[in-house]
């Protein structure tokens, strides 16, 4: 043993160690995001359960899908007022998932698997996702339509009937939609367009008989809009209405009846009769609505498009910027600058500012361009306005700048790699041949070397798209009621605010009321947004090989 | 003689039919050219100074934020003019009104004029009403904020009156219309039923609970009163009727004779009088029944105080002496529950007697007036003196600032008065306020608190950098910790031991390790991590604490298998084998956790950390130390691999030649040579763990906390700035201390990481000469 020990193999062993526990570090936490956040949208089966208590009187009977399991000492579930026989030692418990918020206000609730009868999977258990109040589990009694019975539970084509009637009710909700994102919003656009023109009537100096027709044409603009938005907002109140038209009636878990209006559901499932096809297809079209849709209730349920496409346009604009600055300016750093001293310090200063924290970025960000540009921009441009900010305000312009500032050093790193890796006989080649200075460099090195600014390029993506603290200074908002492109002049609107998906981690998970409610969806967000980065850089890195393969034959 | 002929030179037309460029045209390409590798390089080269200009831009806007932060104030006068301009002779206090327009000025016979501060024209004249054949006798005013002065008459009687502004717009014109209230009903309050006249007086009002008030007086015989006034509006009439309740307040050893001046708190529960030698008796007047004096302190140093105020809030008194020094004093809580009042700290001394000491109406601070003319700003949290200069050549006798600490309007004795300009934006913040003890108002002692705000306007806020500084260094020394031995025994394994073909497995991990969005790490952390290490304490602990026993254990039991069985896992796959091993035990600690809360820790280990005195948080050092670690290792890893692999190849063959093993090797020969590199590789992420947020604002409390324990939380400057900077205003004090905690995350990196890449580059060229 001693003998062994002085070899210094064992050390080997725990350097070895030290890797294999990285390693597991890594992939354990890949794969608890992809098995958490792919796991969510499978429909699981909804668990019947009867409780006996020794000293309740009838059985508690729960409705609700298993979250998870534990074992904890039968200490810890007495302290927490359980009964606890005095022999057992350890205690499982169960983390339900039961819903019906509106009914029961618990919707998470840790059970005891002590007095649990065989948990059972009745195929009549329904699920119900909603518009608020989040999921609802019960079992169905009847259809209704305008408060008579039109079917009931018994008959075999119930589930297809309130299917039918649930398309119904989405497709006038859609109709809904498309009233209020598109004839009101035009008008509520109209009028605010209106309001402006009249604070520009009285800020700038217009003379008298001008100013006074601008004002009636603004009233009487102002008055046909009114009149047009009374039309749509009783074809509105009509739509709405028709929306109450059927309810379905369901059992709950403690056998009380509870009617829920069809308008206010989302989707119907029964998991339990679904077969072995029938579930990947739910959960793929799952899977569809979370990437497509818009959230719902604080965000803790729906869809969360609006934070990819804030991310990808942020990521965007920001390449815009980021591209040729980083890309000059480590060309300059190169080629054209002179070896010396000074350069150097530049060099190590730039690429200790990759190692700056991202914070500092964003307070430098809020204060210099939100404050200061963004303030000087509205009082010369917007002034009509004011005191509403335009580009005094955080918004995507500002985050795509404070992030391309951010990643500047990691595109200017990975250029002047790519350009230092370039043999020096192909420089030579190229002047020898009488070729300027530029053009040597514009038609010889910058092509090749492309690849490595694109990976410059596409690490600065992954950092910015993983980036969260700066942009909660300057520019990323838990809720952004509109998209940053749309189809409304000028397209691309830069001073909006923008959702985004490592905000959306960070606010769902830490600012929701219901974190247990959220957590899935977290992990789905969370999900999106390591699959985005690790293909990136998955790309850059084989990016980076190949380029290296190619240069070492080149330069040997 | 055969035909000799020269070829035929080429015609001028012929030339330019020929494809090549004449001359000129040549030369124009070349022109165009150069011009072109000009513009490519003024192109390049502005860029290149563009970059670097923007990069210098955030150093210099973040110093330029924080500037304003050392300055001092400044006073500017701009006019001057007779009190005669104002239609009175005498003043007994003056006030400036919030938007620094009007000016109002009590005499001591009961006129109130209210003056345009620009040129002294009255605008408005009260007379206080008082009963047929009194005279005013004496006079206070109570808290600034408050608005309310107190007449004592020789009747022994006192009104109470209340001055203040109706606010409209005509035109969009802002007009302000003076007018003088009473608050305890326009009638005199009789004081003392003996009728003597009231020599001296003093007030406050209660401005939390139930509308009370006392009033405090001495008789010309010498007797000390106190009235205790409550208020009940009717609410048909409007008419307000006062209960009163008089106590006469045993007098302090000495006699009240010498008594000069009373102060009562806002919270009415004490009563100080200051005599001639510079005393204050200190009455504890919290039951007025049962008042009693709790203790006599000489505060004045053997000079009397000659002028003295509460500052807002009514918590601290100033004192200012007759040698022109000032101090701060507050009732201090001690061991017996007592209070005692204590000298907190003293303040740079006038030259002369202190005249005057006006209080600010919603900061710590006050203006301090001499008898050499002298003006001195002083700020009571950050002991600092702004400003101090002479502005008169006679006694100052009274000043007024305004309620936005922006002007100052002052009464000299030669009757002048001088309105002035006051710039006093930061006095909050100084050297010793961020980084020392402070003894902040209704603490026992001087402490490191970070509370940047709160509710009411007589907040004192505390910036202390220090509670955020150690929760930086707390929350990076756990990270570090936990990151660097894993990230330095893992970069030499993979650089020096591993085989190519492993490697090129784990060098890609481990650059998507770095990748890896910090927010997502934080959320796991906050989420997944804090709950389950809270479940699992013993799994955790006998985890850390025993696998690499259980490692080495194994690579024992590994060494003595028979040789056929260890060629399975030939040299450098040892990381391989390990990690079934490290698999199973972390499945076992796991399994056999709750088990070891019953057998050892009754139950609950966290039960059990409470009952032995450990405080235990949820989301604490030891989840932020896994966390960040876990985002430092691949900055660490990366740059020591680098180090390590790079160790020139005929220095380790020489080794191994001459009969070392792999490990002797790398402990004599590869580390020393690469431990630049390795420390370098550390301070690289010694500055990530930082400056890191997310994690820490995700995966701690944020209580800014001064301690080390593993097992509490903490609040660093970065998750600070992120918590903080999105809700204060843009310019106020507490804006530009979190710029300033910018900065000192910008400038700790910033040389952190200089130092690592100068240390770098050193080792790359020794390497090149090996």
């Amino acid at each position: 043993m001693k003998q062994w020990f002085k070899s210094g193999a064992p050390w080997i062993w725990l350097n070895g160690g030290a890797v294999a526990l990285s390693m597991i570090m890594v992939f354990g936490l890949i794969g608890l995001i992809a098995v958490r956040g792919f796991g969510h949208f499978w429909p699981s089966d909804v668990a019947y359960i009867e409780i006996n208590e020794p000293q309740a009187d009838a059985p508690q009977v729960l409705i609700g899908e298993l979250v998870r399991s534990q074992v904890i000492p039968a200490a810890v579930a007495r302290d927490s007022g359980e009964q606890v026989p005095e022999s057992v030692d350890l205690v499982t418990r169960h983390l339900l998932k039961l819903g019906n918020r509106d009914q029961t206000g618990q919707d998470f609730s840790w059970f005891l698997q002590l007095y649990m009868e065989p948990w059972e999977y009745p195929e009549n258990i329904y699920v119900i996702e909603r518009r608020e109040w989040g999921n609802f589990y019960g079992q169905p009694v009847a259809l209704l339509e305008n408060g008579d019975v039109v079917a009931t539970a018994e008959q075999a084509d119930f589930f297809d009937q309130v299917q039918t009637r649930i398309e119904r009710s989405l497709s006038i909700y859609d109709d809904i939609e498309d009233l209020e994102g598109g004839e009101i919003s035009d008008i509520n656009r109209t009028l605010e367009r209106l309001r402006l023109d009249e604070r520009g009537l009285a800020i700038r100096e217009v003379p008298e008989e001008v100013a006074s027709a601008e004002r009636d044409r603004i009233a009487a603009e102002r008055e046909s809009l009114n009149n047009s938005y009374g039309v749509i907002r009783q074809e509105l109140d009509a739509l709405y209405d028709s929306t109450r038209r059927d309810t379905l009636r369901m059992r709950i878990s403690d056998g009380r009846e509870v009617d829920i209006t069809l308008g206010t559901i989302v989707r119907v499932t029964a998991p339990n009769a679904m077969s072995g096809f029938d579930k990947p297809l739910q959960y793929v079209e799952r899977l569809w609505e979370f990437m497509t849709d818009e959230p719902r209730e604080a965000n803790t349920e729906g869809g969360i498009f609006p934070a990819i496409f804030g991310t990808v346009t942020m990521v965007f604009v920001m390449s815009i910027i980021v591209t040729p600055f980083g890309i000059l300016a480590a060309i300059y750093l190169r080629e054209y600058a002179k070896q010396g001293l000074m350069t150097r310090i530049i060099r190590i200063s730039v690429y200790n500012l990759a190692g700056v924290p991202s914070i500092v970025y964003g307070v430098f960000g809020l204060g210099f361009f939100v404050y200061f540009l963004g303030g000087s921009i509205d009082e010369m441009f917007y002034e009509t306005s004011l005191p509403t900010p335009t580009f005094g305000t955080p918004g995507l312009f500002w985050a795509s700048l404070t992030l391309a500032l951010l990643t500047l050093p990691i595109v200017i790193v990975s250029t002047e790699e790519g350009l230092s890796r370039i043999p020096s006989t192909i420089r030579q080649g190229s002047l020898a041949l009488g070729a300027t200075k530029s053009e040597t460099l514009w038609k010889v090195i910058v092509p090749l070397a492309t690849p490595a600014m694109m990976t410059g390029l596409i690490l600065a993506i992954a950092r910015a798209a993983g980036e969260v603290a700066p942009l909660m200074l300057v520019g990323v908002v838990k809720l952004a009621p509109s998209l940053p492109v749309d189809g409304e002049f000028p397209f691309i609107h830069l001073d909006r605010k923008i959702m985004h998906l490592g905000f959306h981690i960070y606010d769902v998970g830490f600012q929701s009321p219901n974190v247990e409610a959220a957590r899935p969806l977290v992990y789905a967000t969370a999900m999106v947004l390591v699959m985005l980065i690790v293909i990136l850089n998955l790309t850059a890195i084989s990016i980076r090989n190949r380029l290296r393969e190619k240069y070492r034959s080149a330069s040997d | 003689m055969t035909d000799f002929r020269l070829p035929d030179l080429p015609s001028e037309s012929a030339s330019q039919r020929s494809l090549l460029p004449n001359a000129e045209q040549r030369k124009a390409l070349r022109q165009k050219r150069a011009r072109r590798d000009q513009y490519s390089r003024w192109g390049i080269t502005a860029s290149g100074f563009g970059v670097v200009i923007a990069l210098l831009t955030i150093f210099v806007y973040l110093f330029y934020e924080v500037a304003p932060i050392l300055k001092g104030a400044t006073i500017e006068e701009d006019v001057q003019y007779s009190l005669s301009q104002t239609g009175l002779e005498d003043v007994e206090h003056l006030v400036l009104e919030r938007y620094e327009t009007l000016a109002i000025a009590y005499s001591p016979d009961g006129q109130v004029v209210v003056f345009d501060v620009a040129n002294g024209a009255p605008e408005a004249r009260f007379d206080v009403p008082k009963p047929e054949g009194s005279q005013f006798h004496s006079f206070f005013s109570a808290e600034a904020i408050s608005a309310t002065q107190v007449y004592g008459l020789d009747n022994g009687q006192a009104v109470v009156v209340r001055h203040g502004f109706d606010i409209s717009f005509p035109n969009d014109q802002r007009q302000l219309t003076p007018k003088l209230e009473f608050p305890l009903g326009e009638s005199a309050i009789t004081i003392d039923d003996q009728g003597q006249p009231l020599k001296l007086i003093s007030m406050e009002t209660q401005t939390r609970g139930r509308n009370a008030s006392a009033i405090a007086a001495l008789t010309e015989d010498n007797r000390l009163l106190l009235a205790s006034l409550t208020g009940r509006e009717n609410l048909l009439t409007g008419q307000v009727q006062i209960t009163r309740q008089v106590t006469e307040l045993p007098a302090p050893p000495g006699g009240t004779g010498d008594i000069s001046k009373l102060m009562v708190d806002k919270a009415l529960r004490s009563l100080f009088a200051l005599d001639e030698d510079g005393r204050v008796h200190y009455y504890d007047i919290s039951n007025p029944a049962e008042a009693r004096l709790v203790e006599s302190v000489d505060v004045g140093g053997g000079n009397e105080v000659s002028a003295s105020a509460f500052l807002v809030g009514g918590v601290s008194l100033i004192f200012g002496n007759d040698a022109g020094e000032l101090s701060q004093w507050f009732l201090v809580r001690d061991d017996q529950n007592q209070y005692r009042l204590e000298e907190i700290r003293s303040f740079r001394s006038h030259k002369a007697a202190i005249r005057e000491i006006t209080p600010e109406y919603t900061r710590k601070g006050f203006i301090a007036v001499d008898a050499d003319g002298q003006i001195g700003v002083h700020y009571g949290t950050s002991s600092r003196t702004l400003y101090l200069d002479s502005h008169a050549d006679v006694p100052i006798e009274e000043m007024a600032i305004s309620q936005i600490n922006t002007r100052l309007l002052w009464l000299d004795q030669d009757n002048q008065l001088v309105s002035a300009e006051l710039w006093n934006e930061h006095p909050q913040l100084s050297w010793a306020a961020m980084w020392n003890k402070v003894w902040y108002e209704g603490r026992e002692d001087p402490e490191y608190i970070w509370q940047s705000s709160s509710a009411t306007d007589e907040f004192e806020s505390k910036f202390s950098l220090v509670p955020l500084s150690v929760g930086t260094l707390k929350a990076a020394f756990y990270a570090m910790l936990f990151a660097m031995p894993l990230a330095i025994a893992g970069a030499i394994y993979t650089a020096y031991f591993m085989t190519p073909k492993l490697r090129g497995v784990v060098k890609p991990s481990i650059e998507i390790m770095e990748a890896l969005p910090t927010v997502i790490l934080g959320f796991l952390a906050g989420l997944w991590l804090a709950p389950f290490v809270e479940n699992e304490l013993p799994a955790v602990f006998s985890f850390l604490i025993l696998m690499p026993v259980v490692m080495i254990l194994f690579a024992f039991a590994w060494s003595k298998l028979p040789t056929r069985w260890r060629l399975l896992v030939p040299e450098g796959w040892e990381a391989a084998a390990l990690v079934p091993v490290i698999l199973i035990f972390g499945t076992l600690c796991l399994q056999a956790s709750p088990w070891m809360e019953v057998w050892f820790f009754g139950g609950s280990m966290r039960q059990w950390f409470t009952d032995i005195g450990i405080n235990y948080d949820q989301r604490n050092a030891l989840i932020v130390g896994i966390a960040m670690g876990f985002a430092v290792i691949p900055t660490i890893f990366s740059i020591a691999e680098d180090a390590v692999f790079t160790v020139p190849r005929h220095l380790t063959q020489g080794s191994l030649a001459l009969g070392a093993t792999r490990w002797q090797t790398m402990i004599g020969v590869v580390l020393p040579t690469a431990s630049p590199g390795i420390f370098s590789a550390v301070m690289m992420g010694f500055g990530r763990a930082v400056g890191e947020t997310m994690i820490v604002l995700m995966a701690t409390g944020n209580s800014p906390v001064v301690n080390f324990n593993i097992f509490e939380g903490m609040r660093t400057l970065s998750a600070n700035i992120a918590v903080e900077l999105p809700e204060t205003a843009v310019g106020s004090s507490h804006f530009r201390v979190l710029f300033l905690a910018a900065l000192v995350l910008l400038a700790l990196t910033f040389i952190v990481n200089t130092l690592a890449e100068i240390i770098r580059q050193r080792l790359r060229q020794r390497y090149s000469s090996l």
